[in-house]
């Protein structure tokens, strides 16, 4: 079974965003919370990353902390998608362990 | 499924704490099992009874408390962590010869080794914090 990333910091104060994306396989799952949201959005230095990673990976953010910081779905890059925190159980019951990117 | 939650960042810094309470709450309401919560480094601050937060913020420590008595959650602060933070029960407090304690009841001291137990035991072991 494949891994479940979750990543808490915003790429633009910490480089553990860009550690998971390079180090994470494909068909594994990211999860973007808290600070990381801001890692989904369109037209930042880290959206052709986050672009890429969505064609071989299953990228998600938490809907709540998106909102919490003033964005919405209109704001993000094709292909995220978004949960709640219901769905963050599923991802973590649904892989087979989870590594948190501090 | 079994989720054990290690939280290592302490309340109002950033958001692990309430991630992981929102975490727990969202996993029991599916009917997962919570085995332990687990609080290392800083977040042992997350055990303080003497914590006043504003009355519109929310109260970290009282809202673990709450669910822990509703879902019977075991709630377990480092020792060593706790005892670098001043961070006592009422035992550890007469055992070390201070004149105060500051840990909720809803919480207890114990060691790393419940960290590890609580990663053996549980399907999932997930990390909240900096």
């Amino acid at each position: 079974m494949a891994m479940l990333h979750t990543v808490n910091k915003s790429p633009f104060e910490r480089n553990s965003l860009n550690s998971c994306l390079s180090k994470s396989k494909e068909g594994s799952t990211i999860l973007l919370i808290e600070d990381a949201v801001v890692g989904a959005l369109k037209g930042t230095i880290v959206a052709d990353k986050l672009t890429a990673a969505v064609a071989n990976k299953n990228v998600c953010v938490l809907g709540s902390d998106l909102n919490t910081r003033g964005f919405t779905e209109a704001d993000i890059i094709d292909g995220i998608k978004i949960v709640d925190y219901a769905g963050f159980v599923d991802l973590v019951a649904e892989h087979s362990n989870v590594q948190s990117w501090l | 499924m079994k989720f054990t939650l290690l939280i290592n960042e302490g309340p109002y810094q950033h958001q692990a704490s309430d991630t992981a309470y929102q975490f727990a709450k969202a996993a029991l309401a599916k009917g997962h099992e919570i085995y332990r919560v687990f609080f290392y480094n800083d977040g042992v601050n997350n055990a303080t009874r003497l914590a006043i937060p504003p009355q519109d913020d929310r109260n970290i420590t009282e809202n673990w408390a709450a669910l822990a008595k509703e879902h019977e959650l075991d709630m377990v602060v480092c020792i060593a962590a706790a005892q670098r933070r001043g961070m006592l029960d009422a035992d550890e407090a007469g055992r070390q010869g201070k004149d105060a304690d500051n840990i909720h009841p809803a919480f207890r001291i114990s060691g790393l080794g419940q960290l590890v137990e609580g990663g053996i035991q549980a399907d999932r072991l997930l990390t909240f914090g900096d």
